[in-house]
């Protein structure tokens, strides 16, 4: 039974965690994508960015979350997602809207974003260093040791604060996005003008606000993910570079311009890549003597230091196989 | 109007001339002709960019995957022969391994070909999932106990011992290989899955350089590579430098010669079409999917070679010193503000930036310095330890600035294309 808790922690419990993550990241990444039709590639760096801002408000106001009982970073959350929204607001003012006004190809758009991206790391770095930071300052993660009861079973099942709190954010917002989407005169507005931008502007819809509530919506949830990521794990400038492939791959297996499917994709490629990366040897260890072949001792299809490839991977299938993604993309 | 681009090219070029005297001057004609050869081998480089952002459009983001390959290839088959592996067991189990991968190729391919047989899908499908899974199992665990024992008992396999112009000439035609595969799944679809399909390969080419220890001793290097001149110690560093330059130089020269002939022959003219007007040129029975994986592979293939005379030059391989993010843009910076699909303007760009990159450094620590020491003497500031590492990030933020002012003001560089007009 330990072998079933090792595959519980290592890949139910880490492939949902790092599944939300890419599926957050994916979901303002495919919204981008269908209102403003260009790749944004600064967006793992918006999430960067997040977590920064989460890691000032915690070091202004350390108190306030065990006060609370959450971790304080949680607990400055909206803030940080209402500064790095702001950010992404003026970002597009600065650097992407100008270009829009020129009527440049998409392509184009996607090197500003680029450029960005390089802008946005060179900043952080540059006031941050490249060390990695723990975001909890005055409190201490909060670790849950489940006992599991079988017999056999004398390892626990290990879950902790932030991966609980960022399962009930996801469930939250993708809730609160739905509603949104179907229910609200902007988010109607919005899906008018990802399918004909054209038409959504001779009907009378503020095409610029519509811009706006897109960038406010992706540049919180990529502030949501990357703060609950860093508390999981710890805050790096090098995060932006270890999801960037990710939350492509996720998007565009989802099919690009489509949030559920985002959500979708961000939890094959978080799965996808926690099963590659998992021991097989240990769940067939219990088997050992009923088989045919000598175990060896580990039977992971990818090595650790290749896991960035299995992303790479899914994304050159599903382009191969499957280009409008599972749930069909509308534009490509 | 053409008069006045003349003699703003002219001066544009004079005060590039005059500031790499300036750099000659001031820190020594050794250090200056080196910055000239890696900013020659940058040219290429770029060269290869111009022809595929320039001449059909195509954002590739993954340069420095393709350089590196390049200098991957420049190491493998000049350096100097491992005596002591291939007299060795492990020779002919490295052989065995690679028997399997073949094997297993030949194996997927056959399950692939059950289509011929009319087998039906839902039976291929799980069949061909299950066979590359057991076969790619096979193959890593036949190839584990023998890089493992070759890095044990050899450092790893050294290299072939060949002229160095066969390391250049394989580093083209291995980065236009991997490059095909790419642009042959990718180029079909919008032009924003070439460019997150070529920053994900130039990541895995890194990861792979970085941890096959037994092909390229990962993070250990390689030195020294061997130049294709004489080196430093036998004619001193001015003249070997020079030497080298020249090389680099003659090179550039054939280059940019096919480049400019084939911009202004009949060929160069269809990509221009596909580039400005993708459905007409489809219309008139151009193949653009077949176009542009041509010019995609070409300018890999020059990437390659650019890489493989940059990593001889250095004479040492080095899989970390590839950052593919940042170095990427530099090669773009040169490419928007030199002027994409303007050979001339591209080479400027090259060695324009480079100087610039290379400059930045001193002048960027002297900055660092003076505010410290000014910090400290009036606010008593005491700057972080690693403040200097911290402000070199500033180089990275200055590039990300000058490709979106570049992409916002001057569209068309600094040597805007000259598109001929025939009326």
């Amino acid at each position: 039974m330990n072998e079933l808790v090792f595959f519980i922690n290592n890949v139910l419990i880490s492939g949902a965690v790092i599944g939300s993550i890419y599926a957050l990241g994916a979901v303002g990444i495919t919204l981008i994508f269908s209102i403003l039709r260009f790749a944004h590639f600064a967006h793992a760096d918006l999430m960067t960015l997040g977590a920064f801002f989460a890691f000032f408000l915690t070091a202004l106001f350390p108190a306030i979350g065990p006060a609370l009982g959450l971790p304080t970073a949680f607990v400055m959350l909206p803030l940080a997602m209402g500064l790095t929204a702001l950010t992404a607001v003026y970002l597009d003012k600065a650097f992407y809207k100008p270009l829009r006004a020129q009527g440049v190809k998409p392509i184009v758009l996607v090197m500003a974003s680029l450029g960005v991206t390089l802008m946005l790391q060179g900043l952080i770095r540059m006031f941050m260093g490249t060390s990695s930071r723990s975001l909890y300052i005055d409190d201490r993660k909060g670790i849950h040791r489940i006992d599991v009861p079988f017999e056999l079973a004398n390892r626990p099942i290990v879950i902790t604060d932030p991966q609980i709190l960022l399962i009930l954010f996801l469930v939250v917002a993708v809730i609160a996005l739905h509603l949104f989407l179907t229910r609200s005169k902007l988010g109607k507005a919005m899906r008018a003008m990802s399918d004909n931008p054209d038409l959504a502007r001779v009907s009378g819809i503020n095409t610029q606000k519509v811009v706006t509530v897109t960038w406010i919506i992706a540049g919180s949830l990529a502030a949501a993910a990357g703060t609950l990521l860093s508390l999981d794990v710890s805050l790096k400038p090098d995060l932006s570079f270890m999801l960037l492939l990710p939350i492509f791959a996720a998007a565009i297996v989802g099919g690009v311009g489509h949030p559920y499917g985002a959500l979708a994709g961000g939890f094959v490629i978080g799965f996808a890549e926690t099963l590659s990366v998992f021991n097989w040897a240990v769940l067939l260890r219990p088997f050992r003597d009923q088989l045919w072949f000598e175990l060896p001792a580990n039977l992971a299809f990818v090595p650790t230091e290749y896991k960035i490839t299995v992303p790479f991977f899914i994304l050159l299938a599903i382009l191969v196989w499957r280009p409008t993604g599972l749930f069909k993309g509308k534009v490509l | 109007m053409n008069m006045q681009w003349r003699t703003k090219e002219f001066g544009l070029c004079m005060a590039l001339a005059v500031s790499i005297l300036l750099l000659m001057v001031f820190m020594g004609s050794a250090y200056g002709i080196r910055v000239l050869v890696e900013a020659s081998c940058y040219a290429i480089i770029a060269l290869g960019l111009t022809i595929q952002w320039g001449y059909a459009g195509l954002f590739n983001a993954g340069i420095m995957g393709f350089v590196a390959i390049g200098g991957f290839s420049a190491m493998l088959l000049t350096f100097p022969v491992n005596q002591g592996f291939w007299s060795s067991d492990q020779a002919s189990d490295l052989g065995q391994a690679f028997l399997k991968l073949l094997g297993a190729v030949v194996i997927v391919w056959a399950v692939v070909q059950l289509r011929r047989l009319s087998v039906p899908r839902s039976i291929r499908l799980p069949l061909l999932l299950i066979t590359l899974a057991v076969a790619y199992l096979w193959v890593v665990n036949g190839f584990a106990p023998v890089t493992q024992a070759i890095v044990s008992q050899h450092g790893f396999i050294g290299g072939f011992g060949m002229p160095v112009w066969v390391g250049w000439l394989v580093g083209g035609i291995l980065a236009g290989t991997v490059a095909y595969f790419i642009g042959h799944i990718c180029l079909g679809l919008r032009s924003d899955y070439l460019a997150i399909a070529t920053l994900g390969v130039a990541e895995i080419i890194k990861a792979f350089l970085k941890n096959s220890e037994w092909l390229t001793r990962g993070t250990l290097t390689v030195s020294p590579l061997p130049w294709p001149v004489p080196g430093a110690g036998e004619i001193g560093f001015i003249t070997a430098r020079a030497l080298y330059l020249s090389v680099t130089a003659v090179l550039i020269v054939i280059i940019f010669y096919l480049l400019h002939a084939a911009y202004r022959g009949p060929w160069g003219r269809m990509m221009r079409a596909i580039r400005d007007n993708e459905l007409s040129s489809a219309a008139m029975g151009k193949d653009v999917n077949q176009r542009r994986l041509e010019v995609f592979v070409l300018g890999c293939v020059l990437m390659g070679v650019g890489g493989a005379g940059l990593a001889t030059f250095n004479g040492i391989f080095d899989p970390n010193g590839y950052l593919p993010l940042n170095h990427t843009f530099l090669i773009w910076v040169m490419v928007i503000l030199g002027g994409p699909g303007n050979n001339l303007g591209t080479v400027f760009g090259a060695v324009f930036v480079y100087v610039i990159w290379v400059m930045s450094e001193p002048v960027a620590l002297f900055i660092l310095n003076t505010v410290s020491y000014l910090g400290n003497l009036w606010f008593a500031w005491e700057a972080p330890s690693d403040f200097a590492s911290r402000a070199l990030q500033a180089r990275v933020f200055t590039i990300g600035l000058i490709i979106t002012l570049v992409l916002r003001f001057a569209p068309k560089g600094l040597f805007p294309e000259k598109v001929q007009q025939y009326s």
